[in-house]
């Protein structure tokens, strides 16, 4: 048995297995911290910084900070909760996210974020930068537009090699997410769909499955994201 | 006590958000016994005859008579609502908003696969024409907005509740289905 912990939560106690990152241990215990860059399992990014909790009085990012014993964990106060209404209203002016159109509209994570913080007007203006969308590989596209820099999909998606097929380009302004083409063109179906699932925006999708789900069973139709973690502990 | 005065217009829009405001169903009898309509196309009504207290408005603002419109509604409204994505923000117009108008446009009337025969290469250039702006404009970047009413249309639902909260100054109902981006 590894060593557990005891921490508080809003207030509330819990314990989890030392060394277990923030935003995991409250799931675990049936607390929903927001993420948008962060995969259980995953080495944590720590870039989108949705995650933002006050940990003994510090802002802190609750996917790449260990529990540790006696931390005192705020998490739904209307300071963060304003925080990260700005940090959901940064992501969706910085890219082009036109959801009536996005096949990912329904259970898109960034949209889901926008629906749980009611979102009605971001308080930012719209940037309208101009991207490109790649779609010159037989089994997904690569929408440029709606990338929020999670970097999932380079983290978590190779070729059978252990190749990278998504890459970083540039830095600041003009930072994009890449392809490589040959090792896309040569990907898995398993691969590509998981690409596509992965991705908590609609920046990659596989070809010739989009709108499959009708509107109003989509998964964030009904139910707000996080519900699950919340039901499941209650 | 008078009745709340209430206007609409669609700029840059599809009309799909006003097809929503008449999908509040039979609640259009309790909508009259509520409002006054003015200015709007769901009465015909072309101008301004008084004060409005509520302007509804749908789409973004893509050409100079957009914005005359919306300036004209600013004047004329005490409150005024941004009903629907393409006036919240551009929306499928505003699409073209990374793009040059040059661009576009030879695009639209010259280069494009669906162009018929423009063997002489004309643009619309009438001077009755609005000129085509930049780019599409939330209407919040044009003008002061107070509420906005998120969708693609934004739900029948949300309009009624907003619409019914204005008018009798209760808080309004937002249940979570209702706020929608598609």
């Amino acid at each position: 048995m590894s060593e557990t912990v005891k921490f508080t939560i809003d207030g509330k106690e819990f314990t989890a297995p030392k060394g277990q990152y923030i935003v995991d241990a409250a799931a675990d215990n049936g607390v929903y911290i927001p993420v948008l860059c962060h995969m259980r399992d995953l080495t944590p990014s720590g870039s989108c910084r949705i995650c933002t909790v006050k940990v003994n009085g510090r802002h802190m990012a609750a996917c790449t900070t260990p529990v540790e014993e006696d931390m005192a964990i705020e998490n739904s106060s209307d300071e963060l909760l304003d925080i990260r209404k700005a940090i959901v209203e940064m992501l969706f002016v910085e890219g082009n996210h036109f959801c009536p159109s996005c096949e990912k509209s329904g259970t898109c994570d960034l949209q889901a974020l926008g629906y749980k913080y009611q979102m009605m007007v971001p308080r930012f203006p719209y940037a309208f930068e101009r991207r490109e969308l790649e779609a010159s590989t037989p089994k997904i596209f690569l929408e440029k537009n709606r990338c929020i820099f999670c970097k999932r999909c380079v983290r978590l998606i190779k070729d059978d090699q252990g190749r990278n097929i998504f890459a970083f380009k540039g830095r600041g302004k003009t930072l994009e997410i890449n392809m490589d083409k040959k090792l896309a063109t040569h990907m898995s179906e398993e691969s590509a769909m998981k690409a596509m699932e992965i991705c908590p925006v609609g920046a990659i999708l596989r070809k010739e499955v989009g709108f499959v789900e009708p509107i109003g069973t989509r998964k964030y139709d009904n139910k707000p994201i996080g519900s699950d973690i919340e039901i499941n502990h209650q | 006590m008078s009745k709340p005065i209430v206007a609409t217009a669609s700029l840059a829009g599809c009309f799909g958000c006003h097809m929503s405001i008449l999908d509040i169903d039979d609640r259009i009898l309790q909508l009259i016994e509520l409002v006054e309509f003015n200015k709007s196309p769901i009465n015909d009504i072309k101008t301004f005859t008084k004060q409005c207290d509520i302007g509804i408005i749908e789409g973004g603002c893509c050409n100079t008579e957009n914005i005359h419109v919306l300036k004209d509604f600013r004047k004329n409204c005490k409150i005024l609502i941004s009903l629907g994505e393409c006036a919240i923000m551009g929306g499928l117009p505003a699409m073209r908003n990374g793009i040059p108008v040059k661009e576009c446009l030879e695009e639209a009337y010259l280069d494009g696969p669906t162009v018929g025969q423009n063997t002489e290469r004309i643009m619309p250039n009438d001077p009755e024409l609005p000129i085509i702006l930049d780019k599409v404009y939330p209407l919040h970047e044009i003008v002061k907005i107070d509420y906005y009413l998120p969708g693609c249309a934004p739900r029948a639902d949300l309009i009624w509740n907003a619409v019914v909260a204005l008018v009798t100054g209760d808080e309004m109902k937002l249940p979570y289905e209702l706020i929608k981006f598609d």
